[in-house]
C-alpha cells in the first residue's frame, strides 16, 4: 500500500472540494472494499477523503410515498429500517444476504453501488485484467469463469457486479443522486452502469470527482410483496452465484405488475425487463414464469463453465415468482 | 469429607488456558513484543517456472524505513541435506534464496525488511523482480496416471494381496467408479508467523508451529548450528492441521535477524499461505469392488493419483485408507504421484484417509445399493478377523459397536433405502452413513515432572496445543498419575528447551506425551516419601519413552467411527444443506470429554466442509491458485454447520498406559462420504467429485 | 505540496484515550496490536473475510482490518480486553469458557465481540437473512440456533467449534434474558 493523505469531510460541498476531481484521490466510505483493494494494490490512491461524517446517514420518506436513502447510511441501518422492511422487504432481504454483520455495519449505500467486482483476476495485480489495466487482456474468458457473467458481458470482460443491495434497488427503479463541483445531479440506476463493451474499466456514468449523496426509491406498492433469494456456495458470508429480486402483484390470476432483477450474472445488477414484458398481463402460473425467464435468458452467452447460471436463474425465476404468486393471492 | 483426587481423566474440564483465550490475554506468535523489532515481508514469484534474472533491490533500499532486501545473491547459505525429526528430508522450499530457479508460482524470491510492516509491505510490492519465464505444467487429472510413480510416504505406496482379475471376474457384482477431490488448504485462523533474534549467543524463535523440537532441529540443521543453541517457543498456536512445520517464514526471519542483528518478524499473508503453507493434493481415485450377491467382498482395488512439486516428493496416500478396513481375497491398493510445477503438498488433517475414505466409503455405498443390502449391514458382513492385508491381530476394533450405537441414535432403522422419495417444500431429504478409521501410533517423547516445595507439581513436556486441548489433557493425566487434584498441576509446553517430544500430528500427540508424563509422574510419586519436606528446588523426575514405545508389539492399531449425515438438497438451485450429523467413535480412552467432543465434531465439520465447500482452483495460464483468499476458498461458516453430535463407545487401548488412541483426525474420516451418500439418498444422483457444488447438483439433476 | 501521510490522533479504546502518530496506512487492527500492545484482537486474513479482528466501534461490531486507524479517531472502540466489567467476565466470555466455545482460540476474541453485538442487534429487533418475514409487523424473530448461526457467520472458525460456539451464544442470550 502506498502512502496517502487523509482528509475528513463534514459537508458535501467540502468533500467534493477536498477531492477536487483528483484522479488519484478516492472518497472513503465504510472502506470494506476500498481498503481491501488498497492492500492488494488494485487501488493506489494518493489521497482519501473520508465521507463517513457527512450528514447523509438518514432514511426518509418522500412525500409521494417513496424513500430517500442517504449515501452514508450503513447496510445495517438500511436493512433494519422499518419503512424499508415494510415497503421494500426484498431490499432489506438483499442487504441482509450480503457480507456479514460486521461488514454491514461498516459498508455504506454509496459505496455498495461503487464496489468493484470480486473477479479473482481483477483482485490479483500480477494477473492481466482489462478492468484494472486496460488492454492487458481477460484471462477469465479462457480460464476460471465458473462465477462470471452470462449476460451483457463482452470478450473484454466477463466480471460480475457483486452487490446484493443493488439488485433490489434495480428492481425498484432507484435513482442515484450525486454532487459535483458544478452542482447536484441524478441518474436512474438503470442508466448508472456503463455497458462493458471494450471499456470495462469505465464502470459508471458518474462525472469525475462526483460524490454519491443518496438513492431515491420511488413509491412501489408492488414491492410490498417482494423477495430476494440468493444462491451461493456456502449458506452465508459468500458472494452470490445467482440471485433474484422479485415483486409481484396478481389480480384475477393474472400478473398486474412485476419487478424482476438478477444478481451475479452481469457487470451490473440486471433488470430483467424482457421477462417483465412477458409476465405483465399474463397468467400467474409456472408456465408463464418459465417463458418469461426464457425470454430474458435468450440473450445469455454462457462460457464453457458458467452455463449452469442460465439454468439456475430460470429455476429461480420460476421458484420465487411461484412463491410470490401464492403469497399475493393469499 | 474426602477430596476425590482420582479420576481426573474421563471427566469434563474446561481448558486450563481458557480464561486467557476468552479475555484476549493469550499471546500467539506475532504478539510477543520485542524492542527494536523489524518487519520482514516475503516477495513471491509471479511466474510458475523459470529463473530469477535480476532483483532490482537498489530502488527499494531507498524507500522509507527499508533495512535490507534478501535474495538469492546475498542470502546466507543454508544446508538442506539432512533428515529431520520426522525421518524425511526438508521440502527445498525452506532452503530460501539459494539459487535462481523458480519451480512454482509463489516461490519465495526475496525478503524485504523494514522498520514497520507498512513500509515493508509497500517496499515488497514495489520490488521489481525480472524472470526468464519457462512453460509450466500444472494440469492435474486422472489421465496423467501413466506419468506417475508409486511413492511410499507415511504408508507404503503399493500393497497387493491375491489375484485381482480372477476375483473380480468371479464376483456377482462389480462397482467400478472414479472419484476426485480438489486441492484443499489448511487455512488455520492464525497465519504462520515467526520472530527470530539472537540472545546471549543463542538463536531464539517465537513461532506458531506444531512442534518446537521439530522446528528447532530443522533450523539447527539448515543453519549448521549446535542444536543446543537454538530455542523455539510456541505457546499458543492458532490452528495447524498439518501446515505448521518448518516453513519459509521462520527461515527468512532467522536469516534477517542474523544479518541485521536485531529481532525480525515475518508473518505470512493469507494470500501467501496459498503458496507457502502446504496443502492437500488433489486426488483422482479409482475404486473397484467385486462382491458376491450378498455384498461379501472378493476383490478390493483402490488406486489413487495425487500431485507433488517438481522439487520434492510428497504423496497423499489415499489408497491406504482401506488396508485395515475390509476383508477381501484380492486386496490391491496403490498411491502414485505426478510431478507438476506446483508447491509441494503436505500433511493435512487425516492425510490419505480423508480423501481416500471419501472414495472408498462412497464405493461401499454404491455396492450396498447394487446388492440391495443396507449400507451398515454391508460393512458388518465385511468385518475382518485380522488385518485384511497384514494378517496382524487388531489392537481393539469396535467399528461394529460404533455402527450399532450410531444407528440407534440416528434412527437408521426407520430409513427407507429408496433414493429421491422424501420431499419437504423445495428440499429433497436423504441420509447417509460411512465408516471411519485412523491409525493409532505412539512416538518417543521425554517429560519432566517436578514436585514443588509448595505442594504443587510442574510438568514440563514439549507438547504443542494447537487447539486440541493437549495442555488440559496432560494436566489431567499428570494429576491422576500423581494422585492429586488437577488444580495442583501446572503444565509447561511449547518450548524446545523442555526437551524432545513428538509433534502435534498424526493424532499421536496426546498419546505420546501422556505416556511420557505418566511415566515420569508415576516414578515421582513412587519416590516421594509421604510427609517428607520437598527441597526448595523441588524434586524432578524425567522420562523418556523411546524404549517402551519401541517395544510395542506389531498390531493393527486403529481408531474407528461410524458417521451419519442427513442432508436437504434443492434440485432447482443445487443448494445442499446438512441438517444433522452424528459420529460415534471408538477412539481409545477419552481424557477430557468436553474438549474431545469438540475436537471430534470439529473433524466432522471438516468433512462437511470438504464435501460441500472446499476447493482451490489452479489457473492454467498463471499456474497459481485462483482467488487465493478466504472469500475465494470457502470453508464452512456458522450457517453451514447444523447441530452435530459426537460420542464414543468404551474402547481403551490395551497397549497404552492411559488407554489413549488419539482423536485429532478420525472425525474427518468418512464424514464427506456420509454427506455424499446422503446426497445420493436425497436425489438419486451419485456425486463422485468434491465439492458437491450447487452447479454440479443443478446440472446432475435429481428426482425433483 | 503533497498531503501529509501520517497524522497525530487520539484513539479511544476501552474507555481510555491513547495519543499516537500513525502512518495513514495503519489499520485500526495494526494500531491496536502493534502500537497499543492490545493483541487480543486477531489478524486472521487482513481483508474482511474471516472476522477474527472484530471489535465494537461505537458499540457496533466491525472488522478492524478494513478500518483505517486515522478514520477511527473520534469513535469509541471496544476490544476483547474491554468487554469484561468490574473484574467479571462478560456473560458471553463465561459461556465460551464453560461450554468450550473454541479450540485454538485464535478466532475467539472476534467470535465473542461479534456475539456480544449479535445479542444487542437482536434486542434492537434487527432481522437477519435467516428471518422468514422481515416486515416490522412480523415482530422480532426469536433467537433460534438458525438465527444465531446466520448472524455469527461473519466469524469463521477453522477448528470447527461452531456447535459449541452457538451453544455458548444461546446460553449468554438466556442469561441476558433472565437478567432483563
Amino acid at each position: 500500500m502506498r502512502e496517502f493523505g487523509y482528509q475528513r469531510a463534514y459537508d458535501v460541498s467540502g468533500a467534493v472540494a477536498l477531492l477536487d476531481g483528483d484522479p488519484d484521490a478516492r472518497f472513503l466510505g465504510g472502506g470494506t472494499n476500498l481498503v481491501d483493494l488498497m492492500k492488494t494494490g488494485v487501488e493506489r490512491p494518493a489521497l482519501l477523503v473520508d465521507v463517513r461524517e457527512l450528514p447523509l446517514n438518514r432514511v426518509e420518506s418522500t412525500p409521494d410515498g417513496g424513500l430517500r436513502i442517504g449515501a452514508t447510511v450503513t447496510n445495517s441501518d438500511l436493512a433494519a429500517h422499518p419503512e424499508v422492511r415494510r415497503r421494500y422487504p426484498a431490499l432489506a432481504q438483499a442487504v441482509l444476504a450480503g457480507a456479514s454483520g460486521q461488514l454491514r455495519n461498516m459498508a455504506t449505500v454509496g459505496g455498495n453501488l461503487l464496489q468493484r467486482t470480486r473477479c479473482g483476476y481483477f483482485a490479483d495485480v500480477t494477473s492481466p485484467c482489462n478492468k484494472r489495466v486496460p488492454g492487458s487482456g481477460c484471462p477469465a474468458v479462457e480460464g476460471e469463469h465458473h462465477n462470471h457473467a452470462v449476460l451483457g458481458a463482452s470478450d473484454h470482460c466477463v466480471a460480475t457486479h457483486p452487490s446484493d443491495m443493488g439488485v433490489a434497488l434495480a428492481a425498484f427503479d432507484a435513482v442515484v443522486a450525486y454532487e459535483t463541483a458544478d452542482g447536484p445531479g441524478e441518474v436512474p440506476l438503470a442508466d448508472f452502469y456503463l455497458p462493458v463493451g471494450e471499456t470495462p474499466h469505465l464502470e459508471t456514468v458518474l462525472p469525475p470527482g462526483a460524490l454519491i449523496t443518496g438513492v431515491t426509491l420511488p413509491p412501489a406498492p408492488v414491492a410490498a410483496v417482494s423477495r430476494y433469494r440468493k444462491v451461493r456456495e456456502r449458506a452465508s458470508y459468500a458472494f452470490a452465484i445467482g440471485s433474484i429480486a422479485a415483486a409481484l402483484d396478481v389480480h384475477d390470476g393474472r400478473v398486474r405488475e412485476v419487478r424482476l432483477a438478477f444478481g451475479a450474472v452481469a457487470s451490473r445488477p440486471w433488470r430483467a425487463r424482457a421477462a417483465e414484458r412477458v409476465l405483465t398481463g399474463a397468467p400467474a402460473d409456472a408456465e408463464t414464469f418459465a417463458a418469461a425467464a426464457d425470454a430474458e435468458l435468450a440473450r445469455a452467452k454462457p462460457l464453457p463453465h458458467n452455463g449452469y447460471k442460465v439454468t439456475l436463474m430460470r429455476n429461480l425465476v420460476v421458484a420465487v415468482l411461484s412463491e410470490l404468486a401464492e403469497e399475493a393471492t393469499r | 469429607m474426602t477430596t476425590a483426587t482420582r479420576g481426573a481423566v474421563g471427566t469434563a474440564h474446561t481448558r486450563v488456558e481458557g480464561l486467557d483465550k476468552v479475555t484476549g490475554a493469550a499471546r500467539y506468535a506475532a504478539e510477543i513484543p520485542f524492542a527494536e523489532l523489524a518487519h520482514g515481508w516475503l516477495v513471491l514469484s509471479t511466474v510458475a517456472r523459470g529463473r530469477v534474472r535480476a532483483v532490482d533491490a537498489e530502488a527499494v533500499l531507498e524507500m522509507p524505513g527499508v533495512l535490507t532486501v534478501l535474495h538469492h545473491h546475498n542470502a546466507p547459505r543454508v544446508d538442506s541435506d539432512y533428515i529431520g525429526l520426522l525421518g524425511v528430508p526438508p521440502d527445498p522450499t525452506v532452503a530460501l534464496f539459494q539459487h535462481d530457479r523458480v519451480p512454482h508460482l509463489g516461490w519465495p524470491v526475496a525478503l524485504v525488511v523494514a522498520e514497520t510492516s507498512e513500509q515493508a509491505r509497500e517496499a515488497a510490492e514495489t520490488l521489481v523482480v525480472h524472470y526468464d519465464r519457462e512453460p509450466h505444467d500444472i494440469a492435474f487429472s486422472a489421465g496423467r496416471e501413466s506419468e506417475a510413480h508409486a511413492l511410499d510416504g507415511h504408508a507404503p505406496a503399493v500393497v497387493e494381496k491375491g489375484d485381482l482379475a480372477d476375483r473380480l471376474a468371479e464376483s456377482a457384482v462389480v462397482v467400478d467408479a472414479e472419484y476426485t477431490t480438489p486441492e484443499e488448504y489448511h487455512n488455520p485462523m492464525e497465519p504462520h508467523a515467526a520472530t527470530a533474534r539472537w540472545e546471549g549467543g543463542r538463536l531464539e524463535v517465537v513461532d506458531s508451529n506444531q512442534g518446537t523440537s521439530w522446528v528447532a532441529g530443522e533450523l539447527a540443521n539448515l543453519f549448521s548450528l549446535d542444536p543446543a543453541s537454538v530455542r523455539v517457543r510456541s505457546e499458543h498456536v492458532g490452528g495447524g492441521f498439518g501446515s505448521k512445520g518448518v516453513r519459509a517464514h521462520q527461515v527468512a526471519a532467522v536469516m534477517a535477524a542474523t544479518l541485521l542483528q536485531r529481532p525480525v518478524r515475518v508473518v505470512m499473508t493469507r494470500r501467501q499461505m496459498f503458496s507457502l503453507a502446504g496443502y492437500r493434493s488433489p486426488t483422482a481415485q479409482r475404486v473397484r469392488l467385486g462382491a458376491d450377491a450378498d455384498g461379501r467382498l472378493r476383490a478390493l482395488e483402490h488406486r489413487s493419483l495425487s500431485q507433488t512439486s517438481a522439487v520434492h516428493d510428497f504423496v497423499e496416500p489415499s489408497a491406504a485408507a482401506g488396508r485395515a478396513m475390509y476383508a477381501a481375497d484380492a486386496h490391491h491398493t496403490a498411491s502414485r504421484v505426478v510431478r507438476l510445477d506446483v508447491p509441494t503438498p503436505t500433511w493435512m488433517r487425516a492425510p490419505g484417509e480423508a480423501p481416500g475414505s471419501f472414495a472408498l466409503e462412497s464405493a461401499l455405498d454404491e455396492l450396498a445399493e447394487r446388492c440391495g443390502v443396507d449400507p451398515i449391514e454391508l460393512r458388518l458382513r465385511n468385518e475382518p478377523e485380522v488385518g485384511p492385508v497384514s494378517g496382524l491381530p487388531f489392537g481393539s476394533r469396535n467399528l461394529i459397536a460404533c455402527f450399532r450405537e450410531g444407528a440407534r441414535r440416528f434412527g437408521w432403522a426407520e430409513r427407507d433405502p429408496r433414493p429421491g422419495v422424501r420431499r419437504e417444500g423445495r428440499w429433497l431429504l436423504g441420509t447417509g452413513t460411512a465408516a471411519a478409521s485412523f491409525p493409532v501410533m505412539a512416538m518417543p517423547s521425554t517429560a519432566a515432572v517436578t514436585a514443588e516445595a509448595d505442594g504443587t507439581f510442574t510438568v514440563g513436556i514439549n507438547a504443542a496445543d494447537i487447539g486440541t486441548g493437549a495442555r488440559t489433557a496432560l494436566t489431567l493425566v499428570a494429576a491422576d498419575a500423581l494422585d492429586v487434584p488437577a488444580d495442583r498441576v501446572r503444565v509447561r509446553i511449547g518450548d524446545s528447551d523442555l526437551g524432545p517430544a513428538m509433534i502435534a500430528g498424526g493424532s499421536t500427540g496426546t498419546r505420546s506425551w501422556s505416556w511420557a508424563v505418566r511415566t515420569a509422574a508415576e516414578e515421582l510419586r513412587g519416590s516421594l516419601v509421604p510427609g517428607a519436606d520437598i527441597p526448595p528446588e523441588g524434586v524432578t523426575v524425567r522420562s523418556n519413552t523411546a524404549e517402551a514405545v519401541g517395544a510395542l508389539a506389531q498390531k493393527e492399531r486403529h481408531s474407528y467411527g461410524a458417521q451419519f449425515a442427513e442432508v436437504a438438497v434443492d434440485p432447482t438451485t443445487g443448494e445442499v444443506r446438512v441438517r444433522r450429523m452424528l459420529g460415534v467413535f471408538a477412539a481409545g480412552r477419552i481424557v477430557n470429554p468436553l474438549t474431545a467432543r469438540n475436537q471430534l465434531v470439529g473433524g466432522m465439520v471438516w468433512g462437511l466442509s470438504m464435501a460441500l465447500h472446499e476447493e482451490a482452483v489452479r489457473d492454467r495460464a498463471s499456474g497459481g491458485v485462483y482467488g487465493a483468499d478466504l472469500a475465494g476458498y470457502h470453508v464452512a461458516a456458522h450457517a453451514d454447520v447444523p447441530h452435530i453430535e459426537a460420542d464414543w463407545v468404551d474402547d481403551p487401548d490395551p497397549d497404552d498406559p492411559v488407554g489413549i488412541k488419539g482423536i485429532g483426525e478420525v472425525g474427518i474420516v468418512g464424514a464427506a462420504a456420509a454427506v455424499a451418500n446422503a446426497v445420493w439418498h436425497a436425489t438419486g444422483v451419485r456425486h463422485r467429485n468434491l465439492p458437491i457444488r450447487p452447479d454440479r447438483v443443478l446440472l446432475a439433476g435429481g428426482r425433483a | 505540496m503533497p498531503p501529509s501521510t501520517s497524522s497525530d490522533l487520539t484513539l479511544s479504546v476501552n474507555g481510555e484515550k491513547y495519543t499516537l502518530t500513525v502512518d495513514h496506512r495503519t489499520t485500526l487492527l495494526d494500531a491496536l496490536r502493534e502500537r497499543l500492545d492490545m493483541t487480543g484482537t486477531k489478524k486472521g486474513c487482513d481483508q474482511g473475510q474471516c472476522g477474527a479482528c472484530t471489535v465494537l466501534v461505537d458499540g457496533r461490531r466491525s472488522v478492524s482490518c478494513l478500518q483505517l486507524a486515522v478514520a477511527a479517531e473520534g469513535r469509541e472502540i471496544t476490544t476483547i480486553e474491554g468487554v469484561a466489567e468490574g473484574g467479571e467476565l462478560h456473560p458471553v466470555q463465561q459461556a465460551f469458557l464453560d461450554l468450550d466455545g473454541y479450540q485454538c482460540g485464535y478466532c475467539t476474541p472476534g467470535q465473542i465481540c461479534s456475539a456480544i453485538a449479535v445479542l444487542e442487534e437482536h434486542a434492537a429487533g434487527w432481522p437477519s437473512a435467516a428471518t422468514g418475514d422481515v416486515r416490522p409487523e412480523a415482530g422480532p424473530p426469536p433467537l433460534t440456533p438458525e438465527e444465531i448461526r446466520e448472524r455469527m457467520s461473519g466469524n469463521l472458525c477453522r477448528c470447527g467449534a461452531y456447535v459449541s460456539i452457538v451453544q455458548a451464544v444461546a446460553r449468554a442470550a438466556e442469561a441476558k434474558e433472565a437478567a432483563a
